[in-house]
């Protein structure tokens, strides 16, 4: 039966256990974002207390997820200290792997991914390549465009990377630790 | 050369379903000192103790030994019947082949043989069973109370007016607790004081009760019946006795800015004070630490006026020794203040407050004379944001338990707040509606309909201070965990209720346990509620647990009526089932070293010392003696004597010794 | 003396101005920071985000050069990185064979023995006692200080100052002149890692913040974090048009605050780099009583006898 399996992988994963959330709703009071959310963290809560199949399905195809930016107020403030940020590293690694993605998080996933391929060819982020390998990813062509000379007349933005002379290790990091995950690239 | 007779019971089909009680009961004939031996249906029965009585008096029997329930159902029903027969009580014993044996196996030949097994074991013990007699211990009749809150007030009027003495003693200058600090009670809305105060004037004039206020308990000794207590009463800097009561000290002292511990801080005192308008008693005390004459040498204004010369600045505390039969603690709980909370303030804005707080704002006779007005500047709130369960139910703050008494006065503030700000607005930022009392729903119903508060399912993030105002940060969880933000001009936590401070000292200098909240411990939470594992003393009020007023005078009725019972008799007697430690002729006197060992380990302090002196009156030895009257025969020192010294009277090492060989010669 | 230096991605590039107003200082005080040998990015939010074994095994190649480098102690100013770094630290202490695991990972030892310091509690412990005697131009403006999310939070493992209105970098600003002020933005979160994807999630949440400050006649926001001095000084256009108003107060960094009552010239402390100009009058008017000025532990608030 997969309905009580998503709230038990939780808590094999990350040790949060749902069921010890009483719905005090101070999670969803703290959150930054919880007003752009289509599910507050007391409804993620919730949607996991239920283990219901449909429910985990909506869950890792939200936007909740991809919208968190693990400011760790909740936990912070949960008096029940439910590691919700671990539970939401999870949740995300999860949903991407499943493929189960919500369309409108594309950008946010682009950036995060973008951003480990630079580190992955270089060891250390290369902005301008970040931003190139974004663009391209988003198909965003004009964001930060006006802002982009100016950073580079201040000195902010390299033009050429700095490459470890690690890279080599890097890569293999990225390699052992990627080989489990479908769905990645 | 023993005649024991041995009842076999079937109780009814509990035992002889699975045990063959006729086998059991011939087995048992056979056996070694047996004289008698038979069965019944139900041994507990009149017809069945008949059975056993008349069995004593035919056989010459010299112990009983009842094969039947457990010896916690039926040992008294059992010693009782021995000792209408002549037999010493401490004869009888029951072996129990029901719980120990017929409920727990199957039919079998097998169960019967443990049964016959069980028996022969309890047989061979009374064999060895010496005639005991009941510890009688004096009773002085006089109870102490502790703590003049309402719980502590009833507990005394109860036992006073059964005829009995009671002394009070409340560490405040005046008696009333946080009772006396309401303004009005749920669910009726009565004035807390007008129903308060003349059991407070009841328990001054009563010709039973002697009242000690800004005392406390210094010390305590002894035992059940006998306690002897040293009782601190502070310096008042007053002599009581020509005090009128007349308070023009109070008007003219200087220093007149001291923060009000009964206004929770909300107004302000004199040094010399008397807490409110309807103390008991209604005479002030001086403040030491903020009194210019003690700190400084100079003043004495109050010296100067006062008309019968009462005031008395070199008095001492006195010490007064008093003995009581059984105590009553009713020491009641404290709240949390806001500075407890780091998401809302720290207690640094003024406009954050507590429930009690609220109440002091609410009374007639408040720092606000019962007008909500706003702590920073006066103003009346238009808005205003209750918040329940600051605090409880909240393991990471350390307080998992529920308050109790918060959803109900809660419910309580937002219906007053209405009652004298009509055109305000009342929220309640809540997790549940805890409301299981008599009229208390009809009453949380009453403030969200007819009051028009808006209840919000959900809780309060964070708070903090804006151009005046206080941004509330919660959620409403029945719409998915929505935020929402209100903008309030005050807002009030309904914190957790906690053990008052001194509990633990209070609970060590009794000897009385207590929980990691410091809540005092109840003998058994379901059926002992009042009592504690101390003998003679009890509780009753939010000191064991959070709880309201009508519990905590039920609880004070029930302790009382348990003082009363035990001032029923002018002796105790006590189940010489205890440990004593042997004493045997010069020059050895005991087996026992002096070690002690058993007087650190006795939970119940019941070992004392005892000096044995030649006749020059020189201590030669230190013996350990146990004190009857405390002994719960737990058997803790026996284990731990190095010596064997020490043993107990129906329990000894032989008898336990015996019932084991028993079963492994078999 | 000397201390192993992590400096992170963005010190090198959007940060520049913060590791180059770090260094300044340190060598004020004498201090030498020793860069860790070929150091890696430390994952930041994308890593934890997408990859949990590759979010730990990036920041413990870092401590186990640093290890390897017989570092006893390294500063970590970015406060992202030194989130990561101790977070990475604390689950591998409590679970050995996950450490095992990454250890394979990174082909290298890890004993978790560094401490990592964040730049508030480098600066309390080298440089704090000297600070006073060296200040020759007090920092005499209204500060609020912003600690962001990641120096205090989660407060368990990172143990530092108090997770409700922190006090720390307050008091550096105090010993350096400031007027720190009460105010009720402190630990919000300023948008994070969304510069790029949520610009529109940053512009509110970073707006509110400089509001609040602004509100409250702050001068000055002072940071200890490359995050959030982004988000709220190269996102000023966005936070303007948010707000529907223009904040022109500057946002330094809390290095650069120390470095510039301490003397050092502005342009050592890479002032010039911020995308919203570092504008501080000389010598301002005397601070006015900000709207909710913090009181001391109120009066009223006594405990009952």
């Amino acid at each position: 039966m997969k309905t009580a399996s998503l709230s038990s992988e939780v808590h094999d994963e990350t040790g949060v256990l749902a069921i010890k959330c009483y719905q005090c709703g101070k999670c969803s009071a703290g959150c930054p974002v919880v007003d752009e959310m289509d599910y507050t963290p007391s409804m993620v809560m919730r949607m996991l207390q239920t283990g219901d199949d449909t429910e985990a399905g909506k869950l890792l195809r939200s936007m909740s997820i991809w919208l968190c930016v693990t400011c760790e107020m909740c936990v912070t403030r949960c008096p029940m200290e439910i590691d919700i940020p671990k539970m939401m590293d999870f949740l995300r690694q999860k949903s991407l792997s499943e493929n189960k993605t919500h369309h409108k998080a594309r950008k946010i996933i682009a950036f995060h991914k973008s951003f480990l391929d630079s580190i992955n060819f270089t060891g250390r982020l290369y902005e301008m390549g970040l931003i190139v390998d974004y663009k391209m990813r988003t198909g965003d062509m004009m964001q930060d465009v006006t802002i982009a000379p100016k950073m580079f007349f201040k000195g902010k933005l390299n033009p050429i990377p700095e490459l470890i002379r690690g890279r080599k290790k890097m890569s293999e990091i990225f390699n052992k630790t990627k080989k489990k995950k479908e769905g990645l690239k | 050369m023993s005649r024991i007779g041995v009842f076999v019971c079937h109780c009814g089909e509990n035992i002889s379903a699975t045990v063959d009680c006729g086998k059991v009961a011939k087995i048992s004939s056979e056996l070694n000192g047996v004289a008698f031996s038979t069965e019944y249906k139900y041994m507990c029965s009149d017809p069945g103790q008949t059975l056993i009585k008349e069995a004593i008096k035919e056989h010459n029997l010299d112990g009983i030994v009842v094969a039947a329930c457990s010896p916690r159902m039926h040992e008294p029903t059992f010693r009782k019947a021995c000792a209408e027969a002549g037999l010493n009580p401490y004869m009888c014993e029951m072996s129990n082949i029901r719980e120990h044996c017929s409920w727990v196996h199957p039919k079998d030949d097998l169960t019967t043989e443990k049964a016959e097994d069980l028996v022969r074991v309890m047989v061979e013990k009374v064999r060895k069973n010496k005639a005991l007699n009941p510890i009688k211990v004096p009773v002085t009749k006089t109870a102490l109370v502790i703590g003049g809150g309402v719980a502590g007030i009833q507990a005394a009027l109860d036992i006073a007016n059964c005829g009995h003495k009671v002394i009070m003693v409340e560490r405040q200058p005046s008696i009333g607790g946080h009772m006396s600090q309401l303004s009005e009670t749920f669910p009726t809305l009565d004035c807390s004081q007008c129903i308060l105060t003349p059991r407070m004037v009841e328990i001054a004039q009563h010709p039973n009760i002697t009242l000690y206020t800004y005392a406390e308990v210094e010390s305590l000794d002894g035992f059940i019946g006998n306690f002897k207590v040293k009782i601190r009463k502070k310096s008042k800097s007053l002599d009581e006795n020509l005090c009128t009561g007349c308070g023009l000290c109070t008007t003219k002292c200087p220093q007149k800015k001291i923060p009000n511990e009964f206004e929770r801080g909300l107004g302000f005192r004199p040094a010399i004070y008397v807490p409110f308008p309807q103390a008991v008693p209604n005479k002030p005390v001086i403040d030491k630490e903020n009194c210019t004459y003690y700190i400084k040498g100079k003043c004495k204004i109050c010296e100067i006026v006062c008309p019968t010369k009462a005031i008395r600045f070199d008095q001492p505390d006195e010490i007064v020794e008093v003995e009581a039969g059984a105590i009553v603690l009713c020491t009641g709980f404290d709240v949390l203040k806001p500075d407890f909370f780091p998401e809302y303030g720290y207690g640094k804005y003024k406009d954050v407050i507590d429930g009690l707080q609220f109440e002091r704002l609410a009374s007639a006779s408040g720092p606000t004379n019962g007008e909500i007005r706003r702590p920073s500047d006066g103003a009346i709130p238009k808005k205003i944001v209750f918040v329940a369960c600051a605090g409880s139910r909240d393991p990471a703050k350390g307080i998992e338990y529920c308050s109790k008494i918060c959803c109900m006065y809660t419910a309580k503030h937002a219906m007053l707040y209405k009652h004298k700000v009509h055109d305000g607005v009342p929220y309640v930022f809540y997790m549940d509606i805890r409301a299981g009392g008599k009229m208390y729903e009809e009453f949380v119903r009453r403030a969200i309909v007819e009051e028009e508060t808006q209840y919000i399912r959900g809780r309060v993030s964070t708070i903090y201070e804006k151009n005046g105002k206080l941004i509330v940060k919660g959620a409403d969880t029945l719409m998915g965990g929505k935020a929402v933000e209100i903008e309030a001009d005050m807002v009030v936590l309904a914190t957790a209720g906690v053990a008052s401070s001194g509990s633990e000292e209070l609970a060590q200098k009794v000897h009385v346990s207590y929980d990691s909240y410091k809540f005092f411990a109840e003998a058994h939470p379901k059926l002992k509620p009042v009592e504690t594992n101390t003998a003679g003393i009890f509780l009753a009020g939010a000191c064991q647990a959070p709880k309201d007023i009508p519990e905590s005078v039920a609880a004070a009725s029930g302790a009382a009526v348990k003082v009363a019972a035990l001032f029923s008799n002018d002796e105790l007697t006590r189940d010489p089932l205890i440990a004593v430690v042997n004493r045997q002729a010069p020059p050895v006197f005991s087996s026992c070293v002096g070690c002690f060992l058993c007087q650190s380990v006795c939970p119940y302090q019941a070992i004392e010392r005892e000096e044995i002196k030649n006749r020059n009156g020189d201590v030669i030895k230190t013996l350990a003696r146990v004190n009857p009257s405390l002994c719960q025969g737990c058997g803790t020192c026996v284990a731990l004597c190095r010596t064997k010294a020490i043993d107990i009277h129906g329990y000894s090492n032989q008898q336990v010794y015996a019932e084991i060989m028993t079963l492994l010669n078999d | 003396m000397k201390i192993g230096f992590y400096p992170g991605c963005s010190m090198k590039g959007g940060a520049r101005e913060y590791q180059e107003s770090v260094t300044a200082l340190a060598k004020v005080f004498d201090i030498e920071l020793v860069e860790i040998p070929d150091w890696n990015c430390c994952g930041a939010t994308a890593a934890h985000n997408i990859n949990k074994e590759l979010a730990l095994s990036l920041p413990a190649r870092i401590l186990a050069i640093a290890e390897r480098e017989g570092m006893t102690e390294i500063v970590v100013p970015c406060a992202a990185c030194y989130s990561r770094l101790t977070v990475t630290q604390h689950e591998l202490n409590e679970d050995k064979s996950l450490c095992s695991k990454i250890s394979s990972n990174i082909g290298m030892e890890y004993n978790g023995s560094t401490q990592v310091l964040n730049i508030i509690q480098f600066i309390q412990k080298y440089i704090a006692d000297r600070l006073e005697e060296k200040v020759v131009k007090p920092f005499s403006y209204n500060v609020a200080c912003y600690y962001g999310c990641l120096l205090v939070r989660p407060h368990n493992i990172l143990k530092f100052d108090r997770v409700e209105d922190p006090q720390t970098m307050d008091e550096l600003v105090r010993r350096a002149g400031g007027n720190a002020i009460d105010w009720a933005f402190k630990t919000e979160c300023c948008g994070a890692g969304m510069s790029v994807s949520r610009t529109d999630t940053v512009a509110r949440l970073s707006g509110n913040i400089m509001k609040d400050a602004s509100d409250r006649k702050a001068e000055v926001v002072v940071v200890a974090c490359p995050m959030c001095h982004s988000n709220l000084d190269m996102r000023r256009p966005e936070i303007n048009k948010f707000l529907k108003e223009e904040i022109t107060m500057p946002v330094l960094y809390i290095s650069q605050v120390l470095g510039l009552a301490v003397g050092i010239d502005p342009k050592k402390l890479g002032l010039q780099r911020h995308m919203t100009a570092v504008n501080l009058p000389e010598k301002p008017a005397p601070a006015e009583p900000p709207l909710a000025a913090p009181k001391k532990v109120l009066t009223t608030q006594q405990t009952e006898a």
